[in-house]
């Protein structure tokens, strides 16, 4: 049955994450840790937002002194592949490949 | 551990689109206490079909021109309850410069404590790219179409909202642009401190209306400021323009225009008026 | 004595409105003045927002709405229909805000005086809709759309009609009840839904497909029907407290009547005058007044129609390529009696012309020639129509 309210009032905020929009993707981008330096840039501009800040100690770095910093890690679940995170890295530490399904 | 952004991804707004990035950023800074006020455009339409929602604040839509007045009523009702609160309209260019100017107008005149954010992709796109007010001369759209007769596209100068609610005297009125993201930043922040009308103009790159890459949404934007199209400025009370980036070597108006397909008409001679008049602009705002 | 403007005003200062939203309009501009006034006074404890246009009134009457507020507002002709895109949304989000309205005809031409075009144009809209004859009954009616509007069976806007300058303008006696009284009669609790809460944050107004919509629309159609239940309730609760009766429609001098006169407003007045005057020769003629148009009493005025010959339905508006709106639902009300009366509807007292016991006799001359013959089906009354017959293209 359809959940239906008053004046359709949506009380669950943010429930939108129910809609995996990473099945719209047609290019995949992937974050190569070996070259990321965690300027975050792609965290600002992921417009969706599908990119999230993880401890960044498990991941690889270009410098251990690095390790140190949180992390970039894309939501594939969400990223619906745009590339804005591939064009605005300074490093180029994000490649852009054809997504396989 | 993922962030809590106050904005839920897996809203329908196009791969792409700059405006998600922008609300993210202004509701991170503002807070959990802050009440939206959306206009109708891609952003209520795309974010709040029922019965889902990326919004993790109070939201509400009522209608395309008339945020402005929706605020002023939540802001008089929280006035009665002694509530304190975020009050932020989001609308699009038409919602804005066009259809909303009057309740706009009436917001900022009469003075009410509320930040209003005009997202602007320099048309309706919501509804298929038709020209808006806050369209720039010589652009195409669905509706200043390009042909024999009409060699330019968009005929008319853009409508200077911004310039308009300042010369209201609006308590804050600042330009924004994400590409320049201190400045961004430091506005925003500036805009929850201040008390009464405040107003926002942030460009947007639409990649389905501007015929652009989406991945270059963006750079655009920074070629935006960079050509000095788009001046970053801010001003408080009607009181004199600040800029608040002035480019060390400006880039040609070209650079900004071959990455938009909807310029791709525009003759060398259109171009280069364009470009006199950026110059202009800047020659008069010259420090 | 009380102007119906200001009958409207003392209502909303007993109502204890939290938040008043306005734009002048002739003729109920007097309801924002005053409510100013007893807000300056320190008589009213409400937020007075004077807006720019009717359509940010009503707008920011949403927005306060959704903050909790109890919000009334007022209105008129030109000024209604400019609300007209957002009255539909307010009754779609279900917020329980209370307008005054002096009916007042709509342009073209630029007109000031009275009629019900301005409200029978909305009548789709979604709001509960009732129409005062006094100016007693537009302060009580007032007061009860609170209380109905607020039923959580209901949450739907109300409009109450007072008509221009008749009753807007003109001084009345008017019984105003006691602070106390009302207070317990609507009190001023906190709405019992979801409002716009930071603790609780929800979204208000989202976007309805076509796999939602309609069930929106059904839920708003059954909370009229409830309103229906909640009226009656309401009005005799409000007859045992203040001794006022009230009712979805009136009834007077029916019981042997064979030709009824169906009224709104003001005009009630001047017809019951006429019928008691033709009633002492010997005329058999009952007078029903319609309180409430939405929801639309049909139950009730099948059942009063019973047995009666001929209904005038005296329409104080046109719906052009139709007729007079009243007379419309008042036939539809009577589809499946078993013996219907014969319906004739009267177009009359359009942009404050006159209604008077000539424009009755005129009515009534039709209304007993339609109890043997056909008579046309709209009758315009009072209009020179010869000189419409030569209007001059110019």
């Amino acid at each position: 049955m359809k959940e239906i309210t008053r004046g359709a009032v949506v009380k669950d905020a943010g429930n939108s994450v129910v809609n995996k929009t990473g099945s719209w993707r047609t290019f995949k981008p992937i974050i190569n840790y070996e070259k990321c330096i965690r300027c975050m840039i792609c965290w600002i501009y992921c417009p969706e937002p599908s990119i999230y800040k993880e401890d960044g100690k498990d991941y690889d770095a270009p410098k251990e002194p690095i390790k140190k910093l949180p992390v970039p890690v894309i939501d594939y679940d969400y990223c619906k592949g745009c590339g804005i995170c591939v064009n605005e890295c300074p490093v180029k530490a994000i490649d852009f490949v054809k997504e396989v399904k | 551990m993922k962030d809590e952004w106050l904005f839920a991804p897996g809203h329908g707004m196009c791969a792409g689109c700059v405006v998600p990035a922008l609300v993210k950023h202004i509701l991170a800074i503002a807070g959990k206490n802050t009440f939206v006020v959306n206009s109708t455009g891609c952003l209520e339409v795309a974010t709040t079909e029922y019965p889902r929602t990326s919004w993790k604040v109070p939201w509400v839509h009522v209608a395309f021109e008339n945020s402005a007045a929706v605020a002023s009523g939540i802001e008089a009702a929280m006035k009665k309850f002694g509530e304190e609160g975020n009050i932020i309209c989001f609308a699009g260019d038409g919602g804005t410069a066009d259809i909303g100017m009057q309740a706009l107008s009436g917001m900022v005149e009469r003075g009410h404590d509320v930040l209003y954010v005009m997202y602007d992709n320099e048309a309706y796109m919501n509804t298929g790219i038709q020209r808006s007010g806050a369209t720039p001369y010589g652009a195409w759209t669905t509706t200043s179409e390009v042909g024999k007769a009409n060699p330019i596209g968009n005929l008319r100068p853009k409508k200077p909202v911004a310039d308009i609610i300042a010369a209201h005297k609006a308590a804050y009125v600042a330009t924004v642009n994400l590409a320049f993201f201190q400045d961004f930043k430091k506005k925003v922040e500036k805009a929850m401190k201040v008390k009464g009308p405040r107003f926002l103009h942030a460009i947007v790159t639409c990649p389905t209306g501007w015929r652009a890459d989406p991945s270059k949404g963006i750079e655009i934007m920074r070629l935006a400021t960079e050509t000095g199209i788009f001046p970053l400025w801010e001003n408080e009370n009607g009181g004199k323009k600040r800029i608040t980036y002035r480019p060390k070597k400006f880039k040609p108006v070209k650079e900004y225009f071959k990455l938009q397909s909807r310029f791709r008409h525009l003759s060398d001679d259109i171009i280069e008026k364009i470009q006199e008049d950026v110059d202009r602009w800047w020659k008069e705002h010259s420090e | 004595m009380l102007r119906g403007n200001e009958s409207v005003a003392y209502a909303f200062k007993l109502a204890r409105i939290d938040v008043f939203p306005m734009f002048p309009i002739t003729p109920s501009t007097l309801v924002p003045e005053r409510i100013s006034k007893f807000i300056a006074d320190g008589e009213l404890d409400a937020e007075f927002i004077p807006l720019e246009s009717e359509h940010s009134a009503i707008s920011a009457a949403i927005g306060a709405s959704l903050k909790g507020a109890r919000v009334g507002t007022a209105t008129a002709s030109q000024g209604l229909a400019l609300m007209h895109e957002i009255l539909f949304i307010a009754s779609g989000m279900r917020l329980p805000i209370v307008m005054g309205i002096g009916n007042r005809a709509l342009s073209a031409p630029i007109n000031i005086w009275c009629d019900h075009q301005d409200t029978m144009a909305e009548r789709d809209a979604g709001w509960l809709q009732f129409y005062a004859e006094s100016n007693q009954e537009g302060l009580d009616l007032i007061l009860m759309a609170f209380k109905i509007s607020e039923d959580k069976r209901v949450l739907l806007p109300s409009m109450v009609g007072l008509d221009a300058f008749v009753l807007t303008h003109t001084m009345e006696p008017v019984d105003v009840p006691e602070q106390e009284e009302i207070d317990e009669f609507i009190g001023k609790k906190k709405p019992e839904y979801l409002t716009l809460d930071a603790n609780n944050p929800a979204t208000f107004g989202a976007f309805g497909s076509p796999s939602h919509y309609m069930e929106f629309k059904y839920a708003q159609y059954l909370a009229m029907k409830n309103a229906s239940v909640v009226i009656d309730e309401v009005f005799s609760e409000f007859t045992s407290k203040f001794g006022r009766k009230y009712s979805k429609i009136n009834e007077e001098m029916m019981d042997d009547a064979d030709i009824v006169f169906i009224t709104l407003g003001s005009c009630t007045g001047t017809a019951r005058e006429f019928i008691k005057m033709k009633r002492k020769e010997g005329k058999k003629i009952g007078l029903l007044k319609i309180t409430v148009f939405r929801p639309f009493p049909k139950e009730e005025i099948r059942k009063a129609l019973k047995g009666k010959k001929v209904v005038a339905v005296i329409d104080r508006n046109i719906s052009f390529g139709f007729g007079g709106a009243v007379y419309g639902e008042v036939a539809a009300a009577m589809n499946g009696m078993d013996e219907s009366p014969k319906i004739v509807d009267f177009i009359v007292g359009l942009g404050g012309r006159d209604i008077t016991f000539n424009t009755f006799e005129e009515v009534l001359s039709i209304a007993e020639k339609a109890m043997n013959e056909e008579v046309d089906e709209i009758n315009w009354i009072d209009v020179d129509k010869e000189a419409v017959e030569k209007e001059e293209i110019i």
